[in-house]
């Protein structure tokens, strides 16, 4: 069986704690909390940390709540908690329909939010579903902490703004009314990454002409998309129409726009095409969630 | 809890639940990586990293300074003990350790062995190996092409990498039957590199015990009497000083037959140290190196009449066997049973050209259920079958009942020269139709084609796909089926003490298939013995008869004969001395289940159990008649058996993603006479698991360097519970006429006959396309890029 | 460094490497050896033990993770020499063949009926989906779970 190379570890007891931390062991130490991700990693001797700080016990950073106008999500909560939360479910389908995509039931009760977010994994679900709802992070630092849009927290595969030294802490997602959301994936198999996969949020009006919307969140994974978004997309349907020809439109420019790689999980014509049709899927099941809501 | 134990059948064949699972339940199994042994060292090994590279130079001293670090062994220092290769069972050669170069990702480079497992794995980054990258053949469509690099220098003129052809059939027959045939389909179809990956590993423990002498090897076996032999072959060690156990075994499919580098690795290791070493293949190691299975490019042509009567089918095969030949099949049959290619169907030409080449890939190409290379048969006259019924515009099920053989043709001589024992295969072909509505779903697909084609484009598309296989299995008389010369035929031994408890040993041996439970289950029917009254002693070369193992479905076809046959000796024997207790002749004497009783009057009688105090006392027993119960036999199969089945896809197929679900697979099932018809179904259920597998996402790719892109779970996907549908079985029961119980083996059947008949149905969805071929496996790209006519192949990378 | 985990209701303390695995740590320092490895990968399920009554890939997770929890482990299923429902609708069904991912199977689907008393086909098939098995096709695993289930209610109905 494959194990990791020799490295130091610590518990943090507390965020403060985590930090001084990772202040003491140095750029090359590591936040694990689920490990899923990172400790495969290390026992194929691709990731070599000098030392794990340990984040399990912070579980003051396990959380899900409202505050004000947001949904507060911690940086330990497991994908199980978010995916059985009613406060997820009321408000955010697209969160719940890609938690319950994110590899499998077993890794989701150890995997956290703010793990699956830092390690940016450019087929990581939860950053595209996060990038549609317009949700912000928190990090936390020596110094205090800043806060950054989700859509501007990775700079590359497996890259964040979180830099050494930095805990990212929370999630916030914007709770605003009138929104409806869908997340759409491909994969090979239950478990897989995926091959492409789609997110929307959609905040529509009904009017004469029919539903026009508001606005629009994309978010798309696994295609090379940069930060996870279609931001041509978003513009060309903000103010539009609800309507299929509208939505095929925006999912000619996630196609056009995405920049995938060919794997074995598809060659690019595919990818470029699921970037597409999951997107239309997404915008049409969000759209129809909304006027069921409506009715 | 108290468990329905009303419910298991206590005597002879049928449902009973398996003695093996108290232990397994409880976690209380014994598996290779549980033997721990007092002083016990790690083994790790050092692979490559190219696909081919000449070796320059191997630098191990650090790894050697390392403090927990026991030994570092080269190849060169293998060289100077003659064991750095090895021979294979196809009579070919492969490095146990390379020193000349390296010719596959991921061949063993340099072992380390060390005082545990982590210190092991550490010391084998502190080797410095330094290569120089050669050209690489990942493509066997290259390999023969002038002046390609020539993988096998080692062998002394070897200018090319070819290594052999090999035909079967009527060649021209085959093309007379051709020349008159109103219809010739072609299909050039891939049967793509798979490997079996049973969840557990390959791995060894040995012990060389030096004040003895005796070596233990605790390993992966599904065939420890041939490993011993191999091992004293190999190793010129004495065999009696070898024993081989195989404890319980993580499932085997086939990848667990052959002799791999490292268990002879763990020999030389415990031989260097003198103590007992553990090696344990972690899972990459394990798809990177241990046996593939198929890789065979197959070009098929059918010939038939314009009303759909078969004429004839010809095959030829580019066979890619990897860096080394070491196919773990019957040593006369270079390409496996492939022959059997003709299938279920009554023709009379059929020709088959096999060409195997040597590729800068793993070795191995018979494993994963596969019948020794029926599955690549079944998967080609199946697809064939379907592609001649869309030429014709005819029902697949229709074409199949009008060529099936039929049930008087029994026994039936193929054209390639094959003996079917028994069957009817048009009743099982109905029976599944009719289990499967196969009328309402052509009705149902009819009115959505209908839909389709008037622009209603929004769901998903139903494919229906039959696959009707036949197989030989149970390897097999041993005047044609040998392993280097070992015959095919299974030893067993039977004693029943005094108290009429009995002991069955076998040579064979489980990986899951519940041995211990249906081997008792025939002694049982043959003596009247409670099943439960037998225990089944296997996997330990001391304590068991000589036999050939369990692979190729042949336990119940072989050492089930063996186990009947012993039983009957026995029960011979307790007629003697039944006789002697009655003071009756003992042609006067009847039996039933479990009791010799005198004809006519069936109050004077004897059970076995009272038989067999009998037979260890101080009865007196007639001249020439020994005593006590205790009997051996060899059995020598004198056929294949020829199990068979009919079964049914039904696919979903989104054709906006490529997504394909399969809603139902109804499988019918003739494998003869059922011993423990839960275990037989589970059986089938696992193979089924297998075809969605294969069909929908198993394969091993690699790219034009020779890298390895499936040698994780991540890339090499294995079947969920949520991609399997609730299966539904039927089934027919056509007793093997030859064999002594009428069993015939069902262990791969449903591995070699489900992945046409999912592949089958996703055309017959594509339909709409004009689509007529695909490879697997068919994944939603790869089902997608068919609907643009642009199929991927699916063996290369992306 | 030293770690006190309570395994099966007893507490061992060990000084382990902090990159000691929690199932070379079971396996190995306790000789647990019912909890198996299959993958490296956190794919196949084989190695599922419970952390505090959570179903966790062992070969994925630290040792020194584990340091002051509760694991469970096969082992620790049996209670006073009975076997549970579940463990006796795996042997009822023939939910097992090979027994590798046995184990592995039997702590997600205990955690499953502790939660989740009458799961449907589908929420079996959802839960165990992270436990790959290679003998079975999942088929008699579901109904395993499913007579566990049944013969629950049915004693509970006994008793009330």
């Amino acid at each position: 069986m494959q194990v990791p190379a020799p490295f130091d570890y610590a518990k943090a007891t507390s965020v403060d704690h985590a930090l001084a931390l990772l202040a003491e062991h140095g750029p090359e130490a590591r936040v694990v909390a689920g490990g899923h991700s990172l400790i495969p990693m290390m026992k194929l001797r691709l990731a070599r940390p000098d030392a794990l700080i340990d984040i399990n016990g912070l579980t003051d950073l396990a959380y899900l709540r409202t505050d004000g106008d947001s949904l507060a999500v911690g940086a330990l909560t497991r994908h199980v908690d978010v995916l059985t939360s009613p406060l997820v479910a009321e408000h955010f389908a697209v969160l719940v329909e890609a938690e319950r995509v994110i590899a499998d039931p077993i890794v989701r009760n150890w995997g956290t939010v703010g793990g699956s977010l830092c390690q940016a994994d450019p087929a990581e679900d939860l950053p595209a579903a996060l990038v549609a709802l317009g949700a912000t992070v928190v990090i936390r630092n020596r110094e205090g902490s800043r806060t950054v849009p989700v859509r501007e927290l990775h700079v590359g595969p497996y890259e964040t703004v979180v830099e050494a030294g930095e805990l990212l802490t929370e999630v916030r997602i914007p709770i605003r009314p009138g929104g409806s959301s869908a997340y759409e994936k491909v994969e090979r198999r239950a478990g897989d990454w995926g091959a492409a996969a789609a997110a929307a949020a959609l905040w529509l009006t009904s009017g004469v002409a029919g539903y026009s919307i508001d606005d629009v969140g994309l978010g798309l994974t696994a295609v090379g998309a940069e930060h996870y978004i279609v931001p041509e997309a978003e513009e060309f349907l903000r103010g539009k129409l609800a309507t299929e020809e509208n939505f095929a439109a925006a999912g000619e420019i996630a196609a056009r726009t995405c920049n995938p790689a060919a794997d074995q999980r598809g060659p690019v014509d595919y990818k470029r095409h699921l970037a597409k049709e999951l997107t239309v899927r997404a915008l049409r099941r969000a759209a129809g969630r909304a006027r069921v809501e409506e009715a | 809890m108290t468990a329905p134990a009303e419910e298991d059948v206590k005597i002879g064949f049928g449902r009973m639940r398996r003695v093996e699972d108290a232990r397994f339940i409880r976690g209380q199994g014994n598996y290779v990586d549980d033997v721990q042994l007092p002083g016990m060292l790690h083994l790790a090994i050092l692979r490559s990293p190219y696909a081919h590279a000449k070796i320059v130079s191997i630098d191990t001293s650090a790894a050697e300074a390392h403090p927990k670090v026991k030994a570092v062994v080269t190849g060169a220092v293998l060289e100077t003990l003659g064991l750095a290769w090895m021979p294979t069972i196809s009579y070919d050669t492969q490095a146990v350790l390379a020193t000349d170069k390296v010719r596959f990702q991921g061949q063993e480079v340099a072992f380390v062995v060390a005082e545990d497992r982590y210190s092991a794995r550490d010391a084998l980054e502190l080797i410095e190996v330094e290569y120089e990258p050669l050209p690489v053949i990942a493509d066997a469509k290259t390999a023969l092409d002038a002046g390609a690099p020539v993988i096998r220098d080692d062998k002394e003129g070897k200018a090319d990498n070819h290594i052999y052809d090999w035909q079967a059939g009527d060649a021209a027959k085959t093309d007379a039957a051709f020349a008159a045939a109103d219809v010739v389909v072609k299909e050039e179809i891939l049967y793509p590199r798979v490997h079996p990956a049973p969840l557990e590993t390959c791995g060894s423990v040995a012990h060389l015990d030096k004040v003895t002498g005796k070596l233990t090897v605790w390993t992966t076996t599904q065939a420890p009497h041939a490993h011993r032999t191999l091992y004293a072959i190999v190793a010129g060690l004495p065999e009696q000083k070898i024993r081989i156990i195989s404890p319980d075994i993580g499932g085997g499919f086939g990848g667990k037959v052959g002799i791999y580098p490292g268990y002879v690795l763990a020999v030389v290791g415990t031989i260097v140290t003198g103590k007992p070493v553990k090696w344990m293949e972690d899972r990459s190691e394990n798809l990177v190196s241990t046996a593939f299975a198929r890789d065979y490019h197959m070009s098929g042509e059918i010939a038939a009449t314009a009303e759909g009567k078969i004429l004839g089918l010809k095959v030829n095969v580019l066979a890619d066997h990897g860096a080394f030949n070491g196919v773990a099949q019957p040593t006369k049959f270079p390409a496996g049973f492939f022959h059997i290619f003709t299938g279920s169907y009554d023709y009379g030409a059929a020709w088959c050209n096999v060409t195997a080449v040597y590729t800068n890939k793993a070795p191995g190409g018979v494993a994963y259920a596969c019948s020794f290379r029926i599955t690549e048969a079944v998967y080609l006259v199946e697809r064939m079958v379907d592609a001649l019924a869309t030429k014709l515009g005819m029902d697949p099920a229709e074409l199949r009942l009008r060529n099936l053989i039929q049930p008087e043709q029994f026994p039936y001589t193929t054209p390639t020269g094959w003996e079917y024992d028994s069957g009817d295969y048009p009743t099982t072909l109905r029976k599944a139709m009719e289990i499967a509505g196969y009328d309402k779903l052509r009705d149902e697909q009819r009115s959505q084609r209908l839909a389709w084609e008037s622009g209603e484009r929004g769901g998903t598309l139903t494919g229906i796909g039959i696959s009707f296989f036949t197989e030989g299995v149970g390897a097999g008389p041993r005047k044609h089926m040998d392993i280097l010369g070992l015959g095919m035929a299974d030893g067993a031994e039977l004693r029943v003490h005094p108290t009429g408890k009995a002991v069955l040993r076998l040579s064979c041996q489980s990986q899951g298939q519940g041995h211990e439970t249906t081997f008792a289950q025939i002694v049982s029917q043959e003596l009247g013995i409670p099943t439960l009254d037998i225990e089944v002693v296997h996997g330990d070369t001391d304590q068991t008869p000589f036999g050939l193992g369990t692979y190729g479905s042949r336990s119940t076809p072989v050492s089930g004969g063996a186990t009947a046959v012993v039983a009957r000796k026995v029960r011979d024997r307790a007629k003697l001395v039944a006789a002697a207790m009655l003071e009756v002749s003992h042609e006067d004497l009847e039996w039933e289940q479990g009791r010799w009783f005198v004809k006519g009057d069936p109050e004077q009688g004897k059970t076995i159990t009272e038989i067999a105090m009998a037979a260890h006392g101080a009865l007196e027993l007639p001249e020439g008649v020994e005593g006590h119960l205790d009997a051996t036999c060899v059995y020598n199969p004198p056929n294949l058996t020829y199990p068979f089945g009919a079964y049914i896809a039904v696919v979903d197929v989104d054709p906006g993603t490529g997504v394909v679900k399969v809603r139902r697979f109804i499988a019918v099932d003739d494998c003869g006479v059922r011993i423990n018809p839960m275990i037989v179904e589970g059986q089938i259920h696992g193979g089924l698991a297998d075809g969605i597998g294969m069909a929908l996402m198993q394969v091993m790719a690699f790219d034009n360097d020779g890298n390895h892109l499936g040698s994780s779970f991540m890339d090499y996907l294995l079947p969920t519970s949520l991609e399997c549908p609730s299966w539904e079985l039927g089934e027919t029961v056509t007793p093997s006429p030859h064999h002594p119980i009428g069993a015939k083996g069902v262990g791969e059947s449903a591995t070699v006959g489900s992945p046409a008949a999912i592949v089958n149905a996703v055309l017959d969805a594509l339909k709409p396309w004009g689509v007529t071929h695909a490879d697997m496996p068919l994944t939603p790209a790869n089902v997608w890029s068919l609907t643009q006519g642009r199929p991927l192949r699916t063996d290369m990378a992306l | 460094m030293q770690i006190t985990v309570r395994v099966n209701g007893e507490s061992y303390t060990r000084d382990v490497e902090p990159r000691l695995l929690l199932v070379h740590f079971l396996r190995d320092e306790l000789g647990l050896t019912g909890t198996h490895w299959g993958c490296d990968t956190s794919n196949c399920g084989v190695c599922t033990v419970q952390v505090d009554g959570t179903p966790v890939k062992s070969c994925t997770t630290l040792a020194v993770m584990a340091d002051g929890h509760d694991v469970t482990t096969v082992e620790g299923l049996e209670q006073g020499g009975e076997l549970t429902p579940l463990q006796q609708g795996f042997i009822n069904c023939h939910g097992l063949q090979c027994g590798f991912c046995t184990p592995g199977m039997l702590m997600t689907c205990s955690a499953l009926l502790r939660d989740n008393r009458d799961p449907s086909e589908a929420e079996i098939r959802e839960a165990i989906s992270g436990n790959l098995c290679r003998c079975t096709g999942y088929e008699n695993i579901v109904k395993s779970v499913r007579w566990a289930a049944e013969q629950t209610a049915e004693q509970q109905e006994v008793t009330a």
